[in-house]
């Protein structure tokens, strides 16, 4: 049985926020979960798809975010209390589904999850995603603790259907990858087949429909108002004429600082867990009450610009700061010595900085930057490309996932990088807009994901491009989540479908299509080489499975090879490919065995053919 | 109950979040008020894994640089970089097996030297415990018992509110039962590693 499914209320367990987060979601009776994986929300929907094929659960990994939302947003409007999660640039993708939907509203609780990421520890850009909730006009709940973001979830499910709207829960990195000691309430039944009443005149967004809707919207905003005045999660501790107003992990930090500093009788806080709509008038009242006030939040001053116009309208006057130069930043992520700091900064309070040690005599310690794994087969087929358009001057656009890191030395592939699916759409700009060379780079998932737009509309507008589909079948960065290349029979799992890469490029026109093993260096130097030549769209598919995959479905074959005494020392196998089963060894370049999967593309590469099989032990 | 901020720092296939879980369900075992963060995003590509547990009376679950009252190294360059964390009060415990990065393996980058890493981290906190954790691992009978190796010298010094039985347990029942029994050794290899 899997551990969340544990029917002990009251238990103890120790969970990950997005353990607790699903838990929160099986107690409420979760019927129907969707998402597209992305750090740091992958863990709350890879706890529901395990649970998923041991309950009626229906969970589904989703091509991207977009129709993650769309499907629950069906679910939901059929009677299914669904949840859809995603990471905080997954709801950019899902925001065309997200608007109009807050205009619909749902039948049955939907709760969408967005994943912040402050600081960018996994992610392109930390936005803040409570701004959706205010161009949607949708509640937004937001967690402090592990244990507040299990709790959450059900009240969000009540929320949505009381106001039978979507409801946002927005955490951060800190909330979702944290843990803490949860205490088990009960799990909620859980009802699976809905049915859909059909309402034209409520869910056709035609003009004359949405003129309706959107004023049905705006009075929900009011109810949700009303309910955030009264949400217990919107709630004041201490004393003092001292006021601050604060959200998410900066409550934690809030509350140490204020222990720390012995400022138990001086300073009142405001805790804001439901933070779209504002309780104005209980932030208003705590303003009153208040000689000066400290907004403390990560991210954009969502709150600070709110609380400013809710005392402007009530003729308040008290200093009331946020973001400044010397107090706090829009960038990164807060932490306790930082909040302690500023707190004692604004109510000029006496306060000694921690005593970080001077390491100014500590020597350089070498950066220790992630890179390809050994054998990865996107190293092969990056170190084709180069030798297949040497001497031409190349972009690659590239796109997220692993292959990413391709852009670090000394691959050095990737030119730009947007957002999903961008080096499809790019890549006909730079074409049309220079006469450099175009090829650019996606994976099998981010393909599926936003991708094929692009690529029609690079064979609609005859672009001159190249596209290689790093085809590693699954979607590795995030963890090994199937996708619609994936082969679910493998993962022994019935009733999926499957889309092949290569007939869905042909079936939109592309002109050039080729398939390589990128493991097979030369023909895959002469495919693509080929395919550069092409003028007009071409594509080249590298198909190889993930290794941390294949060795996960204990596929992987391959045995390690070794350094033998023909090396003349060149160090093309480390300066060119740069894999990580090398090492340097009295200036000898060795292979570690442990690392090295077999792949054979350094012996490929090395031109005193030097690198061989390691023999078995006699 | 007065915090005690511990951070683990570790290369990515350590064993550092398992670690960490051993003594979250220690800590949960006894009744201590415990919170963790972890920071992996890329670790399977061959990047460090910090983890902060913070024990006690606290709410944060992250840690300030300069507030760590012990730091645990599973690598010693890894925990020469994580010194920012420490003060001069800090335990540091750090295995002194290197596992050079790759930079320096392909001779783009110099390791520092292990006698100057343990002047230096000796200089600037209370107490160093440094050993070969990976020898007292693969005397135990895995390499990859680094990570209890290093709690067993972690609950030798006394600084976490577990005692040494609690742990144990924990490590009983939270990791592999095949490889139970090595851990358990490890676990005593390092608790008698840092009483030496």
């Amino acid at each position: 049985m899997h551990k969340l499914m544990t029917d002990e209320p009251e238990k103890k367990l120790l969970l990950l926020g997005n353990e607790a987060i699903a838990r929160g979601a099986l107690e409420a009776g979760v019927a129907f979960a969707s998402t597209y994986p992305g750090t740091p929300s992958s863990e709350i929907s890879f706890n529901l798809f395990q649970v998923a094929q041991e309950t009626d659960l229906y969970f589904e990994y989703s091509t991207n975010e977009k129709v993650a939302l769309e499907v629950a947003a069906a679910a939901a409007n059929s009677g299914l209390r669904s949840m859809c999660m995603m990471k905080h640039v997954g709801l950019n993708v899902a925001a065309d589904a997200l608007m109009t939907l807050a205009y619909v509203g749902t039948r049955a609780g939907l709760v969408v999850v967005s994943a912040d990421d402050p600081f960018m520890f996994s992610s392109q850009n930390e936005q803040d995603n409570r701004y959706y909730a205010k161009l949607s006009g949708l509640p937004v709940l937001e967690p402090s603790s592990v244990e507040e973001a299990k709790d959450m979830v059900p009240y969000a499910f009540d929320l949505s259907e009381a106001l039978g709207e979507p409801v946002l829960l927005r955490t951060t990195t800190r909330i979702n990858h944290s843990n803490a000691v949860v205490t088990l309430g009960a799990l909620g039944p859980r009802q699976t087949k809905g049915h859909f009443e059909k309402d034209p005149f409520n869910f056709v967004t035609v003009p004359a429909v949405s003129r309706r809707l959107h004023v049905r919207l705006l009075d929900n905003i009011e109810r949700a108002q009303k309910m955030s005045e009264e949400s217990a999660y919107n709630f004041e501790e201490g004393q003092g004429s001292w006021g601050v107003i604060c959200n998410g992990v900066s409550y934690t930090y809030v509350m140490d600082a204020i222990q720390d500093l012995g400022l138990e009788d001086q300073v009142r806080v405001m805790r804001i867990g439901f933070s779209h709509p504002l309780p104005a008038e209980r932030i208003g009242a705590f303003l009153a009450a208040c000689e000066k006030v400290l907004v403390v939040e990560e991210g954009e001053p969502y709150m600070e610009e709110a609380v400013k116009a809710f005392a402007q309208e009530r003729a308040l006057t008290l200093p009331i700061k946020g973001k400044g130069p010397d107090l706090f930043s829009r960038l990164y992520e807060f932490d306790p010595a930082m909040v302690r700091q500023k707190l004692a900064h604004f109510f000029d309070v006496p306060f000694t900085l921690p005593k970080a040690p001077d390491l100014s005599d500590v020597p350089e310690i070498p950066q220790r930057p992630p890179t390809l794994c050994a054998g990865c087969s996107h190293r092969a087929t990056f170190y084709a490309v180069k030798k297949a358009t040497e001497g031409l001057d190349v972009i690659h656009p590239s796109d997220i996932g692993c292959y990413t890191l391709g852009f670090l030395p000394p691959i050095s592939m990737g030119d730009f990088v947007i957002c999903m699916g961008a080096s499809t759409g790019s890549a006909g700009g730079f074409a049309r807009a220079t006469s450099q060379k175009v090829v650019s780079f996606i994976g099998d998932s981010t393909f599926f994901h936003s991708g094929i737009p692009g690529l029609i509309n690079a064979v609609f507008n005859n672009h001159d491009v190249t596209l290689v589909i790093l085809d590693n079948r699954t979607t590795a960065m995030t963890g090994h989540q199937p996708n619609p290349g994936v082969d679910m029979k493998e993962l022994n799992l019935d009733g999926y479908g499957k889309v092949d890469i290569e007939p869905l490029v042909k079936a939109i026109g592309v002109p050039h299509v080729a398939r390589i093993r990128p493991y097979q260096l030369k023909k895959s130097i002469a495919a693509i080489r080929e395919a550069v030549e092409f003028k007009g769209v071409s594509v080249v598919i590298a198909e190889e499975k993930c290794a941390l995959y294949a060795k996960a479905l204990r596929q992987a074959k391959g045995k390690p090879f070794q350094v033998s005494e023909r090396c003349r020392n060149h160090r093309d196998c480390i300066h060119d490919l740069g894999c990580p089963a090398f090492y340097l060894e009295e200036e000898h370049v060795r292979i570690d065995p442990d690392i090295c999967i077999g792949c054979a593309l350094c012996a490929q590469v090395c031109p005193e053919n030097a690198i061989v099989p390691l023999k078995p032990k006699s | 109950m007065k915090p005690t901020r511990l951070i683990i720092v570790a290369v990515g296939g350590q064993g550092n979040l398992l670690a960490s879980k051993v003594l979250g369900e220690a800590a949960l075992a006894a009744d201590v008020p415990v919170r963790m963060s972890e920071i992996h995003g890329m670790a399977q590509r061959g990047g460090v894994v910090e983890s902060a547990i913070v024990f006690g009376d606290a709410r944060s679950t992250i840690i300030s640089d300069g507030e760590a009252d012990v730091l645990v190294g599973f690598e010693p360059a890894e925990t020469l970089r994580a010194l920012k964390k420490c003060n001069q009060q800090t335990t540091v415990i750090s295995n002194m097996a290197p596992l050079p990065p790759f930079t320096v393996s392909i001779g783009r980058g110099t390791y520092p030297d292990l006698d100057q890493m343990k002047r230096l981290i000796e200089a600037k906190t209370s107490r160093l415990i440094a050993f070969d954790a990976a020898h007292l691992a693969r005397s135990a009978g895995n390499i990859m018992s680094v990570n209890i190796v290093l709690l067993g010298a972690l609950c030798q010094t006394g600084i976490l509110p577990l005692s040494e039985d609690i742990i144990r347990q924990a490590i009983q029942t939270r990791t592999k039962s095949a490889f139970v029994e090595t851990n358990l050794k490890a676990f005593e290899l390092g608790y008698q590693a840092a009483t030496g």
